[in-house]
């Protein structure tokens, strides 16, 4: 089989699963950390408790997340080592950054604040959890840095021999407005991922009656409050990011929406059966105007359709395909923004639920609270997969098509790539096993009054 | 000093100090299922290098990120051409890595042995390798006139690199018994002390194998000249007084010397191989170098400026915490792991 197909395989499945953790443990590190704090001020043993309680399943997906990390940075010069070479000069800074900034902090302190609980004042182990946590989101700034030049590319120049982006300004790369666009999209994803993951396990625990109900009403409250900011957050980062990707990559926009032809005003698409070979509609619901009010807030305003950008590439780049797949991309969104959705209806059903002091749950209610901690995971995912399917043919945005990336076949063989494949395959599904198991066996435990 | 040099100092510190600190974590991970007698044993002996087992491997992803940076071509052609090797290390680090996070989680005896092997295998895996791949890094592999690897996998593991496999494996061990020695009590600390004095026969041994084995396979020696300096001849009279120090119960002095012998064998190699990064085998106008693999100018006086603000910091804090868990850990003490 042929190298890039595998070496793209591989990529999605690593990353896809690596951000399963990720914006977990961002999420569930700073709301640690506000447990902590509040048992700090206050010396209530509830917050004690609950603290070590969400520490612990924090502590699980962190290792996770860890070691599929690893993976990672060492993927780009496995795999794609003609794109290491190209991007070097620049894509690397920031990973360097990211790992003596953020994971020294991060590793650092998380041993401290694990074992530290006996050695180190109260207020001193409350800042480590806290250390932990900047060093959790700042490794996320400098791999957002690091992707968002692979996005929309600046602060660079090619080389003379044009073989390498070499960096002309590492503030241009830090303050690539694409930065500042997505890591708060990626921030707040973390925080609802945690505080939806808080409200499921809370509520399945007040639903069976537990002993410790006035505890997880605490949880509740705060995970409740946690899950409403962050879907604000998250619905209104992510659409600046879309209004800015109008301007960066019309084309991911234009195949998020299945928008084939230029329209002004543009009509926004609620359910479409395409035809990717003739860029056509088989089938489409649309709301007039509404694409354009998304984009420019405005029920007016010119979006390019995927024809018109396609021609206007191939004079730019010259001939070839420049359309990346429109169903992955139309579906993904759609997917993402749905759960989106359905993420705000919840917390503000739980709001409902905490103002009016009501925590008892009737067994529908129960199971939506439960599942909708899945509602963050599918957006994660399928947010993730908009960004880096809706790039392609791009592996640097306008610079490097991704199958120029590819580490050459000599080199890495597709035998080589099938061993890697099979084996994280493997690893990654014991990973999932282990760490499930783990997962339901800590939340189910509850509360450890032994500690 | 020219920022190629600086930055070929910073990444042969990045690697002593991985090979240093989580040196010790591997030898204490080998020596685990051995040493132990019951479940609180191998608890206690998990928990001596609980906070900072992390910490330590983050050196390694450093060092990988300061190659991806500043020698990118050296980091594209070591990863792609190093590759099932490599994939081999990540799966051992995968499973070590969970290992700690997890044995302690669940009670049941096969769930924890399970652990403690992947604990062993991931601490003894990557402990090797690393010999290996430091032994190709000097003695060449075949890379062609574009950069790229031309070799398989059975290229990396020729005898010599074996041999230099073998010694940092035993080296490891040793400095990971010495560590235990210091951070034990009672009757582990005993086997700790008696593990130590056996593990320093097949160092020693290994070591000057290898050293001879050198003086065939590589040019580093003429690479170092008629005078190595006082770095490479440290290094052996630190081994070697190791054994010496143990007899006479100096334990902290013992492990400055396994941890002196670790850092200027690692620092005699990449000696030995300046200006060169990778060593062609096939031309040696083929060699990865610090000037064909480096980045732009541009790149490393930011990286410079980057790493001289952080590196210290770094150092800081990651010394508070050895001192905060300065303390011993002893079977009745309370364990997290």
């Amino acid at each position: 089989m042929d190298t890039l197909f595998l070496a793209k395989l591989q990529f999605g499945m690593t990353s896809v699963f690596h951000f399963f953790f990720v914006p977990l443990t961002l999420g569930l590190s700073i709301f640690t950390a506000i447990l902590e704090t509040a048992w700090v001020r206050t010396g209530k043993e509830k917050y004690r408790q609950l603290t070590r309680f969400w520490g612990h399943l924090f502590l699980i997906n962190f290792a996770v997340g860890v070691v599929t990390g690893i993976v990672m940075e060492f993927q780009f010069g496995m795999n794609w080592s003609q794109y290491s070479r190209f991007v070097g000069d620049i894509f690397g800074v920031p990973l360097a950054i990211e790992a003596l900034l953020a994971f020294f902090i991060e590793s650092t302190f998380l041993g401290i604040w694990v074992f530290g609980w006996d050695r180190l004042p109260k207020k001193l182990h409350a800042a480590a959890i806290w250390i932990v946590a900047l060093g959790s989101n700042l490794s996320a700034l400098w791999i957002l840095v690091a992707n968002s030049f692979m996005q929309a590319p600046t602060g660079f120049r090619m080389s003379a021999d044009g073989a390498r982006a070499e960096m002309t300004d590492f503030g241009a790369l830090l303050f690539n407005p694409h930065v500042w666009k997505q890591f708060p999209h990626v921030l707040a994803g973390g925080i609802v991922t945690a505080a939806f993951l808080v409200i499921a396990i809370s509520v399945w625990h007040l639903a069976r009656g537990t002993k410790d109900r006035e505890a997880f009403i605490t949880s509740m409250k705060f995970g409740t409050v946690y899950a409403f900011i962050g879907t604000i957050l998250v619905t209104l980062a992510g659409h600046t990011q879309m209004q800015h990707l109008m301007t960066t990559q019309p084309m991911k926009v234009a195949a998020a929406e299945a928008l084939w032809e230029t329209e002004n005003p543009a009509s926004f698409s609620l359910f479409t059966v395409g035809d990717e070979e003739n860029l056509k509609d088989v089938f489409s619901i649309r709301l007039p105007g509404m694409l354009s009010f998304l984009a420019y807030n405005s029920f007016e305003g010119e979006v390019r359709g995927i024809k018109e950008l396609q021609k206007e590439y191939e004079e730019t780049y010259g001939p070839g395909n420049y359309i990346p797949s429109v169903i992955t991309a139309y579906w993904s969104f759609r997917f993402m923004v749905g759960a989106g959705t359905l993420m705000l209806l919840v917390s503000i059903l739980g709001l409902v639920k905490i103002i009016r002091e009501n925590y008892d749950f009737s067994p529908f209610m129960k199971r939506l609270f439960f599942w909708s901690f899945l509602l963050p995971w599918i957006a994660n995912s399928t947010g993730w997969i908009l960004a880096e399917m809706g790039r392609q043919p791009w592996i640097v945005f306008g610079l490097l098509k991704t199958e120029q990336g590819v580490s050459p076949a000599s080199v890495v063989s597709s035998g080589e790539l099938m061993v890697s494949i099979v084996s994280f395959f493997l690893v990654y599904l014991m990973l999932a096993a282990t760490d499930l198991f783990l997962m339901r066996k800590y939340a189910m435990a509850g509360i450890d009054h032994s500690e | 000093m020219e920022l190629q040099t600086l930055w070929f100092i910073l990444i042969t510190v990045l690697f002593t100090g991985f090979f240093f600190l989580e040196g010790f974590d591997f030898g204490v991970g080998i020596l685990l299922p051995f040493m132990s007698r019951e479940d609180i044993e191998r608890r206690t002996i998990i928990n001596t290098i609980g906070p900072f087992w992390d910490g330590n491997e983050v050196w390694l992803i450093t060092a990988g990120g300061a190659m991806f940076a500043a020698f990118p071509e050296w980091y594209a052609t070591l990863f792609s051409g190093f590759y099932l090797a490599l994939l081999l290390m990540l799966v051992a680090m995968i499973f070590r890595g969970v290992a700690f996070e997890f044995r302690s989680k669940h009670s049941d005896p096969r769930w924890r042995s399970f652990w403690d092997w992947s604990i062993f295998a991931g601490s003894a895996i990557p402990a090797l390798l690393w010999g290996v791949a430091l032994a190709n890094f000097i003695r060449g592999v075949p890379i062609d006139a574009d950069m790229n690897y031309a070799g398989g996998f059975f290229n990396l593991l020729n005898p010599y690199a074996l041999a230099c496999g073998l010694t940092s494996l035993s080296i490891f061990t040793l400095h990971g018994a010495v560590f235990l020695t210091l951070k034990t009590t009672d009757a582990l600390q005993e086997r700790a002390v008696k593990t130590a004095k056996l593990a320093w026969v097949p160092a020693v041994l290994l070591s000057f194998i290898f050293m001879v084995y050198t003086n065939y396979e590589t040019d580093l020696y003429s690479h170092l000249g008629i005078n190595p300096g006082i770095i490479p001849v440290f290094s052996v009279i630190a081994l070697v007084s190791v054994i010496f120090l143990l007899q006479k119960n100096a334990s902290g002095w013992a492990f400055a010397m396994t941890g002196i012998a670790i850092a200027f064998s690692t620092i005699t190699i990449f000696m030995g191989l300046y200006p060169r990064v990778l060593v062609s085998s096939l031309d040696p106008a083929w060699s990865l170098t610090i000037y064909n693999a480096s980045s732009s100018e541009y790149t490393l006086g930011i990286m410079s400026i980057v790493a001289l603000l952080f590196v210290p910091l770094v150092l800081v804090y990651q010394g508070w915490s050895y001192w905060v868990f300065r303390q011993r850990v002893s079977t009745g003490g309370k364990l997290e792991y």
